[in-house]
């Protein structure tokens, strides 16, 4: 029995401190080979006038549809290029395809979804349902008719592709602000006086960050593959300018003469697409409260 | 609650999307650069030509009236007509529909034969090697690019080994086992990519269930492990999965656009690829209304699904 006036002090429990999303990531093996094949990719494109051996686009007649050797180690395409150089090129215009559709559905996402969110209403409404239009119509089949209509381009594919986008990133910034403003502390901070606009740029922004960082990897591996679909189809990247899409649609013409014209670039596109979905895996299990 | 009205409930709640969805693909045209009535007449090039489309497709009217006047006939079922062959676009997507249609059908099948026992086998040896491999192989089908993998597949059955035809459709009421063989291929193809997400979705429903505690109970009473997976955790997991199929069934439409280019099918993708490259902007319009409103329907599909399925919402 306890002395009156004496207070008992409970006993504190150490709390081990989670440790950091980079750390959580980097336990993971699959992620840091997956960071590690998005990081060559990013310096190989970055780098393409430095590391590929010869001129993407110069043709070479002597050298028609070559098979890998010393002097080209891919072999040649055909027109005498060298496959080599031009998937390194080509992987600018994959990087593009990864960097620019994601931040257009960022940019525009975030502060509709913001708005939607936190306002509800009318407005709400009206952007759930445009976004619920927008969802209605096959990603590619989107991709496809804006890129028709714009015209075939690389950027206007880019275009395409961040629009086609949208819909998801405005749905997951939206949903995920409404959860957030059903806090306790989102109701505090009503209750001190806190303007609509503080809340949501002070304490909902950033927790729709982490969801939409997942979203991103996931959408920039759909948007390399939409890419290369469209340059496939001839409404991307424009020749002679190289693009993984557009040489596998070169080498389906030459899959007996010249296999490796059709190998090579898939096997690129797979293995980026594939280390990007794995990233955002991890990235999705690292952020998750009851992992890591 | 009756199924009547739970349907009238999603019908009405579909509306205004499908109002939405009716002015973005109107809006399409929009997008043109320049005079669309320029842009719409091709290589003609002829001021009175050009004054007929304007006035065919009411261009010198305010859009308000002509989104009026196109969803009119939308509702009517003109879709308008092909620039390139001068047939109504309805009359083209009835014939090659079917067509993708039968690809799709195929495909799903394919996507539920490997997708559904992975996952189950994945959940039910969760941590092990089978379930390491299960996953990085439906990882793979969903990041493989489906035109790669047919280009890759024609190389290899069609070219190399010579089992099956590399491009072409036969339909089955001309010769079935010819149409089996020319389908085969781009369904593998179309299939795969959806497999991967049936599997994933599997696994994640199984593990789901196999923690419930009615699990727990038939462990508990000695049920052997392959009776408590197939017969109480499975029935439960495929409600979910059974609906995405619905769902996914859709996205094989978008997926069959380049599949079909490929292997020379004449269906409703390669309709849209053609219409893109003719300029023949009505079809591009047409199969993207198409490809909505069946996206829509197959969504209501999957909520149907979905409500026959689970007891505890018709009890609601």
């Amino acid at each position: 029995m306890s002395q009156p006036g004496v207070v008992l002090a409970m006993p504190s429990v150490a709390e081990t401190p989670r440790p950091s999303l980079v750390r959580r990531l980097f336990r993971r093996s699959p992620a840091l080979i997956a960071m590690a094949v998005v990081a060559a990719f990013v310096i190989i494109a970055v780098g393409a006038p430095h590391v590929a051996p010869y001129d993407p686009i110069k043709q070479d007649f002597r050298a028609i549809r070559k098979a890998p050797s010393e002097a080209y180690r891919l072999g040649t395409d055909e027109v005498g290029r060298d496959v080599l150089s031009r998937l390194i090129w080509g992987a600018r215009a994959s990087l593009l395809a990864g960097v620019i559709p994601v931040s257009i559905a960022l940019i525009v996402s975030i502060p509709l979804g913001l708005l939607s969110g936190c306002t509800g209403g009318w407005l709400d409404g009206l952007i759930m349902r445009i976004t619920d239009a927008m969802l209605a119509i096959p990603f590619l089949i989107v991709a496809i008719a804006l890129a028709a209509f714009l015209g075939p381009s690389l950027t206007n594919a880019m275009i395409a592709i961040g629009i086609a986008a949208l819909p998801t990133f405005l749905r997951l910034a939206r949903g995920t602000a409404l959860a957030i403003t059903t806090e306790e502390y989102i109701e505090s901070a009503r209750s001190l006086g806190c303007s609509r606009a503080r809340i949501a740029v002070r304490h909902v922004l950033p927790n729709i960050v982490p969801p939409l960082l997942i979203q991103s990897s996931l959408t920039a591996a759909a948007a390399i593959i939409a890419e290369a679909s469209l340059s496939f189809l001839g409404l991307g990247q424009q020749p002679p300018a190289p693009s993984w899409g557009s040489m596998l649609n070169a080498a389906q013409r030459y899959l007996v003469q010249a296999p490796w014209m059709a190998i090579y670039p898939g096997l690129m596109i797979f293995g980026i697409v594939m280390s990007l979905n794995v990233l955002g895996d991890a990235l999705r299990d690292a952020l998750d409260p009851k992992q890591g | 609650m009756r199924l009547a009205v739970f349907v009238a409930r999603r019908v009405v709640v579909l509306l205004p999307t499908l109002f939405f969805v009716s002015v973005l693909i109107f809006s399409l045209q929009k997008l043109l650069p320049g005079d669309a009535a320029i842009a719409l007449a091709g290589e003609e090039s002829d001021p009175v030509a050009i004054a007929g489309i304007r006035a065919k497709y009411h261009l010198d009217q305010p859009v308000v009236v002509q989104y009026g006047i196109w969803m009119g006939k939308v509702l009517r079922g003109d879709l308008g007509e092909s620039l390139r062959n001068r047939i109504p676009v309805t009359e083209l997507l009835a014939s090659k529909l079917p067509v993708t249609v039968e690809l799709a059908v195929c495909s799903m099948l394919i996507a539920l034969l490997i997708g559904i026992p992975t996952g189950v086998l994945s959940a039910a040896r969760k941590g092990t090697l089978v379930d390491v491999t299960a996953n990085a192989v439906a990882l793979s089908g969903l990041s493989v690019p489906h035109f790669w993998l047919g280009i890759m597949l024609i190389l290899l059955f069609a070219v190399h080994l010579g089992w099956l035809p590399a491009s072409g459709y036969v339909p089955p009421w001309e010769d079935l086992g010819r149409n089996l063989t020319t389908i085969l291929m781009p369904s593998f193809v179309l299939g795969t990519g959806v497999a991967g997400v049936m599997m994933r979705h599997t696994r994640g429903a199984m593990l789901q269930v196999l923690g419930a505690d009615y699990v727990r109970t038939a462990r508990a009473k000695s049920v052997p492990e392959r009776l408590v997976v197939l017969k109480h955790a499975l029935r439960n997991a495929l409600i979910p999965v059974i609906t995405l199929g619905a769902i996914e069934f859709g996205r094989l439409l978008s997926g069959a656009v380049l599949t079909e280019q490929i292997f020379a099918i004449p269906g409703f993708g390669k309709m849209l690829v053609d219409g893109v490259f003719n300029r023949d902007y009505a079809v591009v319009q047409g199969v993207v209304l198409v490809s909505a409103g069946l996206y829509v329907l197959l969504n209501l599909l999957a909520d149907i699904l979905y409500f026959l399925a689970n007891p505890r919402l018709r009890g609601a």
